[in-house]
């Protein structure tokens, strides 16, 4: 058997699995708490995989790796980044959000404001949000399926998109938070083997020395020593001082961004107390933090043993270095046939967790248009919950479509910045508006208004007219040039500007009420009221 | 202020007792200072990485050099933390919010 019907059977099995966990998940899936938030019932072990599972995506996977392998020591940088975030989401808004909330982000916001304008923010941000990060997951799947797979031409690409895209509708309609959750907990322990496995022959093969590994390494990378080095990707020396505010605000968005992303934070609402969503917080940042020193290896590994000119030659921006270490490490130890086998693997869980990922997004955007707008806004609050649980369920379907056609038409685009920019936006309007709304007392609904959609509206222009959207040949248009914001990040921009658009927005506004910031005051730090497990 | 005259809630009660006071007092005074460190410990490493090259770049043990060992530390702050909080909470924190949440819940039964 050769690779790619290997990749294809390992796949299929995945798929199998997992529609069978969809399918039982869909019978168990009955009230409005189940669908959304699978019933609150999950232990804090499983929702802590199953942050790992959301959270590590293909760009962390294959995307850091990449980055280390081609240009050293600058894709530490973003694991760091990536990791050091769940502080934030530890520390400040994990519990009091599952204490105070019920369903999406919204609702710890609309909490005591004016429910439509502020549901009408936290909708537009969160579709928004989720979408950009669909897109960019989506068109690196079709990027992937040519390499992986063996198949070349754009129609196989469009075909892998809607393969993928039609999967992540079934898991989400079908199967709701449940279906999405196993999903999520599946594909953690398939990547944490894989990367577990494939370091283990990496560091085996240089005797566990990573001293030994690291200058292999920069041997191989025709860069010597400064391989190793910072500057080799961020802030380098023709970049002067531009570059070092570029680096700052990258890292400004990665730190902030992970606590205002709309499809982690409703992974709080799946467990049944506080308690627990501190566990799996914790067991989120053990299996993150975890599979980061992994990814190290795996970069530095794959310029050792791959070499970066073997890796360039595949893809340009190295997302192939992950893949091509498994193969050469395989080959190293068991022959030919193990690196055949180790490849398949790795192109199998490399599509698994594109999966899982692409379902918890489709998951926080369809909840969000269906719990936010419809129920709240457009029939204020005047629906039953079957109404709003079909409405979901449509708006999954919807989105899931729209995501395989802009995935299909985007695919000559380079659109990996889109993450960057879901973690900016993120950053600078959904934090803001959530750590004003559980710790100031005098924060209002104009305040959490501006605060999104200064927020958003500033990252995204910002990202429209700095490099990343026109005048380089790696930019959006890059035919055209309407540059004038010299960051390709804009977060140490927009960041600062949603927090004093909330700041201002609020102190412009007298409204303000004490009796409803004493009730989410008293709920978010005690759990009194909050919302139950659900018992079958 | 909301102008129309109301009984104080239980919520409003709550908020107001000492021992409320206290559970907010313990948690902020915990949480507050603690990510101020970790983000300015994260943004040291992250201006020393784009602007103290030569010192991230001396090499400590064989390969290994500065920069990586500082990244791990950031690894290691990071689960550090995290388990204090953890332990902090569980210690300080958890027996005060049981504690009023039986209140609230017996009251608004």
């Amino acid at each position: 058997m050769n690779q790619q019907a290997l990749s294809i059977t390992l796949f299929v099995l995945f798929v199998a699995a997992t529609i069978g966990i969809t399918f039982w998940a869909s019978k168990n899936t009955k009230t409005a708490a189940d669908y959304y938030a699978g019933g609150r019932s999950f232990s804090g072990v499983q929702n802590g995989l199953a942050i790992g599972g959301d959270y590590m995506s293909a760009a962390s996977f294959l995307g850091i790796a990449g980055i280390i392998a081609l240009y050293g020591y600058d894709g530490f940088l973003y694991s760091i980044g990536f990791l050091v975030a769940w502080l934030v989401a530890l520390l400040l808004v994990a519990e009091l959000m599952r204490n105070s909330g019920k369903f999406t982000m919204a609702d710890v916001l609309a909490f005591r404001m004016s429910p439509r304008p502020v549901r009408t923010a936290a909708g537009v941000s969160t579709i928004t949000v989720s979408i950009f990060y669909l897109l960019a997951q989506m068109v690196g799947a079709g990027a992937l399926v040519g390499l992986l797979f063996g198949i070349t031409g754009e129609a196989a690409k469009a075909g892998t998109i809607a393969v993928v895209g039609l999967l992540m509708i079934i898991y989400v309609v079908f199967g709701g938070m449940k279906g999405t959750t196993w999903v999520q907990i599946v594909k953690a322990v398939l990547l944490m083997s894989g990367a577990a496995l494939i370091t283990l022959l990496v560091l085996g093969k240089y005797g566990f020395n990573l001293s030994s590994l690291l200058g292999t390494a920069a041997e191989q990378s025709g860069k010597g020593e400064a391989f190793l080095n910072p500057g080799g990707r961020y802030a380098t020396e023709e970049q002067g001082f531009v570059g070092l505010l570029d680096l700052i605000s990258l890292g400004l968005a990665l730190v902030l961004g992970t606590a205002g992303l709309p499809h982690i934070l409703i992974r709080f609402y799946t467990v049944p107390t506080a308690k627990e969503a501190r566990k799996s917080v914790n067991w989120g940042i053990g299996i993150i933090g975890t599979f980061y020193l992994l990814t190290l290896v795996l970069g530095f590994g794959a310029a050792a043993l791959v070499g970066s000119d073997a890796i360039r030659e595949q893809n340009a921006a190295g997302n192939t270095a992950a893949p091509q270490l498994a193969q050469a490490a395989g080959e190293l130890i068991f022959g030919e046939v193990g690196g055949t086998i180790l490849l398949a693997i790795i192109a199998a869980v490399a599509f698994a967790t594109i999966l899982a990922v692409v379902a918890g997004l489709t998951l926080a955007s369809s909840s969000s248009f269906a719990h936010d707008l419809y129920a709240h806004v457009f029939k204020r609050g005047n629906v039953t919950e079957r109404q709003e649980m079909v409405v979901a369920r449509i708006a999954a379907f919807v989105i899931g479509i729209a995501a395989i056609g802009l995935g299909i038409l985007a695919q000559g685009l380079n659109v990996a910045f889109l993450v960057a920019l879901a973690f900016a936006v993120a950053a600078s309007g959904n934090l803001p508006a959530i750590l004003y709304s559980l710790f100031w007392k005098r924060f209002n609904t104009s305040g959490a208004v501006w605060a999104i959609y200064g927020g958003l509206i500033s990252a995204v222009v910002l990202v429209i007219f700095s490099p990343v959207g026109s005048g380089k040949a790696t930019s959006l248009f890059p035919n055209v040039d309407f540059h004038w914001f010299p960051l390709e990040n804009p977060g140490i921009v927009s960041i600062p500007l949603g927090f004093l658009c909330g700041y201002l927005g609020t102190i412009l506004s007298k409204e303000y009420n004490a009796q409803k910031f004493a009730e989410i005051e008293v709920r978010s730090l005690t759990g009194a009221g909050s919302e139950k497990a659900s018992i079958h | 202020m909301t102008t129309r005259q109301h009984d104080t809630t239980i919520y409003e009660q709550i908020q107001a007792s000492p021992r409320f006071q206290e559970l907010r007092r313990k948690f902020r005074s915990w949480t507050f200072p603690a990510t101020v460190a970790f983000l300015a410990w994260y943004l040291l490493y992250v201006v020393l990485s784009g602007i103290a090259r030569d010192f991230m770049s001396a090499k400590v043990i064989g390969n290994i050099n500065v920069a990586l060992i500082f990244g791990i530390l950031q690894f290691v702050s990071t689960f550090l933390i995290a388990w204090a909080y953890s332990r902090h909470a569980a210690k300080e924190l958890d027996p005060i919010a049981d504690e009023l949440r039986h209140e609230v819940e017996g009251k608004s039964a």
